[in-house]
């Protein structure tokens, strides 16, 4: 007996990866929403309906977020009305794109390549940060040190006495907008780094913005695919059941773990996902069967075993113990 | 599925937000009533306690 179109085995399977995802975005406040297109890409959906879907979880994902977070956090309303501008146009921007390349059938190779170069680059950066925060830190400082040097009319004043280009500030939402369009990402990703590093603002502030400007976002993308059919629902609602359960253990392992002793595994699943998209186009490219079972392997494996070893040094921390075979597999 | 593929585009997409919106709350209600009933016996019995 199937539920909303979907057999009882796809359920169990979509809540699952769900609950995986769930950790992940609650354990490392992100990371959920930029497997699930992938995910789906690998398991044949097409690409409209990928991007779409994937739009609309990060939707309900960042919700629930906001519920969380709304006593915590602070808000740069500023900050948030001009990215919610620029991602706006973005988004509609990236949407456009994908539905000109699905008319010339070109759409599921082009976002395949996009995603793979995506989780590459931030599988890297992730794992170079693992290694050496603190070059990192430095770098970001002088970085917004630049940016704010950079007077480009109108200047605008953000928490944290904060002064900013808000051109700079207009085109960075754009390109976020479009790949949050193009992609079906939150963008949280990317727009936390930017603002901090990037822009200079306060972690609190970046936080609190990046909530609300995803939770408008999110919606506005899935609204635009929605209107064209290009929201699978059934596969929305089984994922965020999972999530919003994942997303409480991650959020409670945050209380145990410290998040850089998992990064190493973090960035590592990164990659995994962009070699697993890059299997999946090759093998459907030369009709090489094992080369799409190794993709579908490779991403869930590697959110299994991400989400597993958050898991896993929770209890190991709750349990006092960092002397077991199992326990000291959990640090990188 | 839902009832709601005979609307037209944009009343579909308006749908579609809203329930993915309730779901959302409704989860989050649920999961949090769930917590606070039976997440302090998980953790003893995780723990060891």
């Amino acid at each position: 007996m199937d539920i909303l179109g979907l057999t009882p085995m796809m359920v169990g399977i979509f809540v699952g990866f769900g609950l995986l995802i769930g950790i992940l975005f609650g354990f490392f406040g992100m990371g959920g929403s930029f497997l699930v297109t992938p995910a789906l890409l690998v398991m044949g959906y097409p690409s409209t309906v990928a991007v779409g879907s994937g739009l609309a979880f990060v939707f309900g994902t960042s919700v629930i977020g906001a519920l969380r977070h709304r006593d915590h956090g602070q808000v740069d309303y500023k900050l948030a009305l001009i990215m919610t501008l620029a991602m706006t146009v973005g988004i509609e921007g990236g949407k456009r794109v994908v539905f000109f390349l699905d008319s010339t059938g070109m759409a599921d190779l082009i976002i395949s390549v996009a995603y793979v170069g995506l989780l590459a680059v931030v599988g890297l950066f992730t794992l170079r940060d693992a290694w050496g925060s603190e070059e990192t830190d430095s770098t970001g400082r002088d970085l917004a040190d630049r940016v704010q040097s950079l007077h480009i009319p109108p200047m605008v004043t953000l928490r944290g006495d904060v002064r900013v280009s808000g051109t700079i500030v207009f085109a960075v939402g754009l390109v976020i907008g479009v790949l949050s369009g193009f992609l079906g990402v939150g963008g949280g990703f990317l727009l936390m780094p930017a603002m901090m590093y990037g822009l200079g603002v306060p972690a609190a502030v970046a936080v609190g913005t990046d909530i609300l400007q995803i939770t408008i976002s999110g919606a506005f993308g899935a609204f635009r695919y929605a209107q064209s059919g290009s929201v699978a629902l059934p596969v929305v609602g089984a994922l965020l059941a999972g999530s919003a359960l994942g997303a409480r253990i991650g959020a409670g392992a945050t209380q145990l773990v410290e998040e850089d002793a998992i990064k190493g595994y973090f960035a590592a699943m990164l990659l995994a996902g962009s070699v697993a998209v890059a299997a999946k186009e090759l093998g459907t490219a030369y009709g090489i069967g094992l080369l799409n079972t190794v993709s579908i392997v490779l991403i869930f494996g590697a959110a299994v075993l991400v989400s597993g070893a958050v898991v896993l040094a929770a209890i190991c921390r709750l349990r006092n113990d960092g002397t077991g075979t199992w326990c000291r597999l959990t640090t990188t | 599925m839902l009832g709601i593929e005979s609307m037209s585009g944009s009343a579909e997409a308006i749908a579609t937000i809203g329930l993915v919106l309730a779901e959302a709350i409704a989860l989050y209600v649920g999961y949090g009533a769930l917590s606070s009933v039976v997440g302090e016996t998980i953790l003893d019995a995780v723990g060891g306690d």
